[in-house]
């Protein structure tokens, strides 16, 4: 088992900062933004992602939410798994820009199950998704908007992306 | 866990766990949309041998809301009332292609029956067998207190009494092995003839007097339901002495702390062993129970449905 580290915290902590200046572009501006990221990785590197907008832009204040897609899975009877949390700000997704937080896209099922999950609390204007880490590999027309490092991987290959938070360390290793 | 039989089927950890679910449903049944995908496809049979609307109701809504298909498979008014065995049901209801069976029935350890067969491949859950278990009683009873007393996964130190006919109660007996795992301290208390000796074997403390055991100021008292049904000879004098003796009333509520929670798991016997003021009390989480029981039975057929099994 040989395990590298493809991203640092340095790097981590760069790549949040452009996608928070790339949402801002691509949204022309602060309004309207709700962002949502997708327990368990995906919720933290949300709230990264909300701290830098609001460095950014000081005096706006930024929506941020978690969403547990563990009910729509369509791969139930693969494991049992504990459900997470989930808020939504009360004043909810209608007519907003929601961006989607996730660690690592893969088959592109988690946001599948996402997109069925964000439906149960409204219509959004738009749904726009961020990941840390794009390893390839998808089983479904998804892509992402906003990506921090598009790793190529070997299916065989694991990402596993380890955040203070959580992991104690800020770090993005593959092994085999 | 493909089965939830009993409380003893779970740890420590997979109990948190649960409950924690638990919470989450308890969450989305807030949400102005209520429905699931989760178990889209999968069919759940309610099987009760025993008439218990609340409990069919609540694991009714419960698989309707996780986009189950239900079956209510009513002994009164199916095969069962003309002698077909458990096993023949069991094999028909597999050749239906159920993916769960919910199950009420009067015998102790029928659940564990049917679990243990080879009549069928889908998951049993326990919905109260005879005066052994039912622990999704239990569970949603746990959940109650965690909420009422902001207990967190720490139940340490919380002081739980239980009041009545402990004998026949499935209740009781789920809740004390649940309540001892998650650290809990339990008493119990009712008359000599519907408390069983071997009780204390569990670890529990034994009060043959209300108002004693009230005055280790218990932090939820909860009431169990005198089960006429079950109760073959006269086992207390008459009901104006049960009344008298143990019935969560009058001073017994007056002299309740603030914080006290009163429980229940209904149907009540209102004036009998618990007082309409009891069970209309601020103190009183009866109807959040109720509430609770759906949570809870979302998150067990969630549970029992997912995973490797």
């Amino acid at each position: 088992m040989t395990d590298r580290t493809v991203l640092s915290e340095l790097d981590i902590l760069r790549a949040l900062k452009r996608i928070a200046h790339e949402i801002l572009e691509a949204n022309s501006g602060p309004e309207n933004l709700l962002i949502v990221g997708i327990p368990t990785r995906g919720a933290p590197l949300a709230e990264r992602i909300s701290k830098i907008l609001k460095e950014i832009e000081p005096g706006h204040s930024f929506e941020s939410g978690v969403l547990d897609i563990t009910l729509y899975r369509d791969d139930q009877d693969a494991a049992s798994r504990q459900l997470g949390h989930t808020s939504i700000p009360v004043s909810g997704v209608h007519d907003k820009t929601v961006v989607l937080v996730d660690d690592v896209l893969f088959s592109g099922r988690t946001i599948r199950a996402a997109l069925d999950a964000l439906t149960e609390f409204g219509r959004p204007r738009q749904v726009k998704l961020a990941v840390l880490v794009d390893r390839g590999h998808r089983e479904l027309p998804i892509r992402p908007d906003f990506v921090g490092k598009n790793l190529p991987t070997a299916i065989s290959e694991h990402v596993a992306v380890n955040l203070v938070e959580i992991d104690g360390v800020d770090q993005v290793v593959i092994s085999e | 866990m493909k089965h939830l039989v009993s409380i003893k089927d779970l740890n420590i950890d997979s109990a948190i766990s649960l409950l924690a679910s638990s919470q989450e449903l308890a969450l989305v049944n807030q949400r102005q949309v209520k429905k699931l995908p989760t178990l889209r496809g999968k069919t759940v049979v309610n099987l009760f041998y025993e008439n218990s609307t609340r409990t069919r109701i609540s694991f009714e809504i419960a698989a309707k809301r996780l986009s189950a298909d239900v079956i209510n498979f009513d002994a009164s008014t199916s095969s069962l009332s003309k002698g077909e065995s458990l096993k023949d049901t069991a094999l028909t209801l597999e050749a239906l292609g159920a993916d769960v069976i919910v199950m009420r029935h009067p015998m102790s350890g029928a659940a564990q029956r049917l679990a243990s067969s080879d009549w069928i491949r889908g998951s049993v859950i326990n919905a109260g067998d005879g005066s052994h278990e039912h622990p999704t009683q239990a569970l949603l009873d746990a959940l109650t207190m965690q909420q009422r007393l902001d207990l967190g996964s720490n139940f340490k130190g919380l002081k739980v009494l239980i009041v009545g006919d402990i004998l026949h109660s499935r209740v009781a007996r789920s809740n004390i092995f649940l309540l001892k795992l998650l650290g809990a301290e339990v008493s119990v208390a009712g008359p000599e003839t519907l408390v069983p000796i071997e009780i204390s074997k569990l670890g529990v403390t034994v009060h043959h007097d209300f108002d004693q055991a009230l005055a280790d100021q218990p932090n939820v008292v909860m009431m169990l339901r005198v089960q006429a049904e079950r109760m073959s000879k006269d086992l207390f004098p008459s009901a104006s002495s049960y009344v008298k003796f143990w019935s969560l009333g009058g001073h017994r509520l007056a002299g309740l702390g603030p914080e006290v929670v009163i429980m229940h798991p209904g149907p009540m016997n209102r004036g009998f062993e618990i007082s309409a003021e009891a069970a209309d009390d601020p103190r009183s989480a009866v109807l959040q129970q109720v509430t609770n029981g759906l949570a809870v039975r979302m998150a067990v057929l969630q549970t029992t449905l997912s995973g490797g099994n």
